[in-house]
């Protein structure tokens, strides 16, 4: 059953007709990277799901300060389990193995990603590594329970002998070789694969994104698996790469994880960066402002995120204070450039408040709350004195369900190119405003818990008046939170098939809303000729010239004014 | 092919010069060498890139005035489904299942992952026929 993929001509080129397997076959054996995406995105949002119910079991054994919903070492099983599902098998996978899956081939003009059997690989290994680490609930012992950042000495085969830990190690070597693979795919298939005029500096920033995106993972996720092999080799064959008693150095394990882990803030975030400039853009009627700006801040996040990790070690008294405090202050420029072109884009635009733009907003606000305390931690004098309390807790969520309020503008936005359906908008603005106010009812009283000296990752902590209702109101952040989730999937449930979206509902940009919905089989029946970075809006508007970016009249704004 | 080459390029020249400051300074070596491996990544396919952008004629891809009619055609042939991929995930699942519950589970696994390479390579030549 072989397969040409191939591009079509012009305006009247020939369709593609589907053919092979059907059923559960169809699901094991596709190349397709359509399905492959939709795949990725249903999986991550399952993780999405379970590790919010995680956080909600945790919240509500913080809603008291004796809680007894769960034991100690459950609670310490829980917020580790909370945070590696949501990093590992939500938000790196659905940054760069669901949207931008389906999407980036399409929006370059390509039939498929360049490795289309590598890209399903990726997927068994991102299922197999997410049952894998998962399935440490059901092992003597429980799952692993050091922290989603496995610190030794506590991750070592003294501290936590179970296989739970092992089965957490497992399940990162999958996911992290599926990462990996996913990289170079990306990488190749915006290399290779864009359809005629569709230059380097015309592509969407959204596949600009995850470019520099798939680049970091290539630099970062190598080192990790690496990491994690040394770290199994001293669990199980003897070695002493990271214990003092055998004249290792335990705070290795801190510089290589992080040398992944600040990156991978990056791998999860950038994505998202894409996601909403794409939206913004869209219903503010307007290109994007800026255009080369964007890149270039783009790649200059990605230039500094790799000398910026020993942020999170400013305690261990063992790292260059200087050096990585003025790097990672550094990152506030290009991100400062971001933000600016992003209210340049809506600044005079004609804004439609869809629920795809209005959880973009929302991202851009939320983002903005965790970058500015992100500048506080990046100073190892107000580091030493929140390093380690809810502070920390609470800006790494502003900065988390920033990104969720961006996924979901990406379901919104791409839904409809994907499925063929919109979802319901009324019922999508109600989810916005739960997700909206239960995140920053959820994290701004975390910053002042952290900021009162109460410590993360406690099960029990002291009854004390002004810790109590901060508890409590975070507790029910966490509450509309997940009523905002239930809405979601209600919205799915109730808008299935209800709504034909039609090829370009939102009078789109960029080239996948140029083919149908969904795209049939390669994509494209036909393609339109690439003179600028929006040219779909280009041949639906033929009324505006289009002009090379950067000298753009004001009349082709269209009615923005 | 030539603003690809600039971009890893300019990557690995950043990387290069930022890890000469921070091992000179911080005299930390095992930053200093993961950064350096960074440097290489960058600087290995960016090289590469830049030696063929200097000997091939521009893509249509890189002219800015290229009209569609000009990419159309085969761009590569590929099996359209297969079985491998989920053969070869099932087989690194099983041996990464070995870390945990013991060495056995290697013979499975090395078992089913020759089969999945053997299977796949014989069906890209298959496809590469037609
Ligand atoms: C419903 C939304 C969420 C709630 C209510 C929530 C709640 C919490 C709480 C209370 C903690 C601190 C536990 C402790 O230190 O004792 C925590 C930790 C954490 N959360 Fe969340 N969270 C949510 C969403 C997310 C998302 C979307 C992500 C990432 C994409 C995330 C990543 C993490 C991580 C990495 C930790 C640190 C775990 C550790 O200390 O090892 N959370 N979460
Ligand atoms: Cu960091």
């Amino acid at each position: 059953m072989t397969d040409v993929l191939e591009r079509p001509a012009h305006a009247e080129g020939h369709g593609h007709e589907e053919h092979g397997p059907t059923g559960i076959l169809k699901w094991l054996t596709t190349t397709d990277h359509k399905v492959i995406g939709l795949s990725y995105t249903v999986t991550a949002v399952v993780m999405m799901v379970i590790g919010g119910a995680f956080a909600e079991i945790i919240r509500a054994q913080l809603s008291s300060p004796n809680g007894t919903l769960v034991s100690l070492a459950q609670y310490n099983e829980l917020f580790t389990m909370h945070g590696s599902v949501m990093i590992y098998l939500f938000a790196g996978p659905f940054a760069f193995g669901a949207l931008a899956n389906i999407i980036v081939p399409i929006q370059i003009g390509a039939p498929d990603m360049a490795f289309p059997r590598l890209n399903a690989l990726s997927y068994w290994l991102y299922l197999t590594g997410s049952i894998t680490m998962l399935s440490g609930f059901f092992v003597a012992g429980g799952a692993a329970n050091f922290g989603w950042v496995a610190y030794v000495p506590l991750s070592s085969s003294v501290a936590t002998p179970g296989s739970g830990a092992d089965l957490w190690i497992g399940g990162l070597l999958l996911t992290g070789f599926s990462a990996i693979f996913t990289g170079v795919n990306l990488c190749a298939t915006i290399f290779y694969l864009r359809a005629p005029g569709m230059t380097m500096f015309r592509m969407p920033i959204f596949t600009w994104n995850l470019l520099v995106t798939a680049i970091l993972i290539l630099l970062a996720f190598p080192v990790l698996t690496a990491g994690l092999i040394m770290l199994y080799a001293d669990r199980h064959f003897g070695t002493h790469i990271f214990s003092v008693a055998g004249g290792g150095v335990p705070v290795l394990w801190q510089n290589i994880f992080w040398f992944w882990g600040h990156p991978e803030v990056y791998i999860l975030a950038l994505p998202f960066f894409g996601m909403v400039t794409e939206i913004i853009a869209v219903f503010s009627k307007k290109p994007v402002f800026g255009y080369k700006g964007m890149i270039f801040a783009t790649l200059t996040i990605g230039a500094l995120s790799l000398g910026v990790w020993a942020h999170h070690m400013f305690t261990t008294g063992t790292v260059l204070l200087p050096f990585f405090s003025i790097m990672s202050l550094l990152i506030a420029v290009p991100t400062g450039i971001k933000m600016f072109n992003w209210v340049g884009t809506m600044w005079r635009g004609q804004i439609w408040f869809s629920t795809a733009m209005l959880m973009a907003i929302g991202f851009l606000v939320t983002f903005l709350v965790g970058g500015l305390t992100g500048i506080y931690l990046a100073s190892p004098p107000l580091d030493f004195f929140t390093h380690d309390t809810y502070f920390v807790v609470a800006h790494f969520h502003s900065v988390v369900m920033a990104l969720v309020l961006g996924a979901m503008g990406g379901l919104y936005y791409w839904g409809p190119k994907i499925t063929g359906y919109m979802l319901n908008e009324r019922i999508g603005k109600a989810q916005f405003w739960f997700l909206f106010v239960g995140t920053q009812v959820f994290t701004l009283p975390m910053y002042l818990l952290g900021l009162r000296g109460m410590p993360r990752r406690m099960a029990v902590y002291p009854k004390h008046p002004s810790w109590q209702y901060l508890n409590d109101w975070a507790t029910v952040g966490a509450v509309l939170i997940g009523i905002s989730t239930i809405l979601f999937v209600v919205n799915v449930v109730y808008s299935w098939k209800r709504y034909p979206a039609g090829d370009n509902p939102w009078d789109g940009h960029t080239l996948e809303w140029f083919t149908t919905s969904p795209p049939p089989h390669h994509n494209f029946y036909r393609l339109p000729p690439i003179r600028s970075e929006r040219p779909t809006w280009d041949y639906n508007h033929p009324e505006h010239k289009a002009l090379e970016h950067g000298h753009r009249e004001p009349a082709a704004e269209g009615s923005a004014k | 092919m030539r603003t690809e080459a600039r971009v890893l390029l300019s990557l690995g020249v950043f990387f290069a010069i930022m890890d000469a400051v921070y091992w000179i300074w911080s005299k930390e070596d095992a930053g200093g060498v993961m950064i350096i491996a960074g440097t290489l990544l960058c600087f290995l396919p960016g090289l590469y890139y830049f030696w063929w952008s200097r000997r091939m004629r521009p893509r249509p891809e890189d002219d800015p005035h290229a009209e569609p009619a000009q990419g159309a055609g085969v761009v590569g042939t590929f099996p359209g489904t297969s079985i491998w991929p989920f053969t070869l995930g099932m087989a690194s699942f099983v041996m990464v299942l070995a870390l945990v519950f013991g060495v056995w589970l290697l013979v499975p696994g090395l078992g089913l992952t020759f089969w999945a390479v053997v299977g796949a390579t014989g069906e890209s030549r298959r496809g590469g026929q037609h």
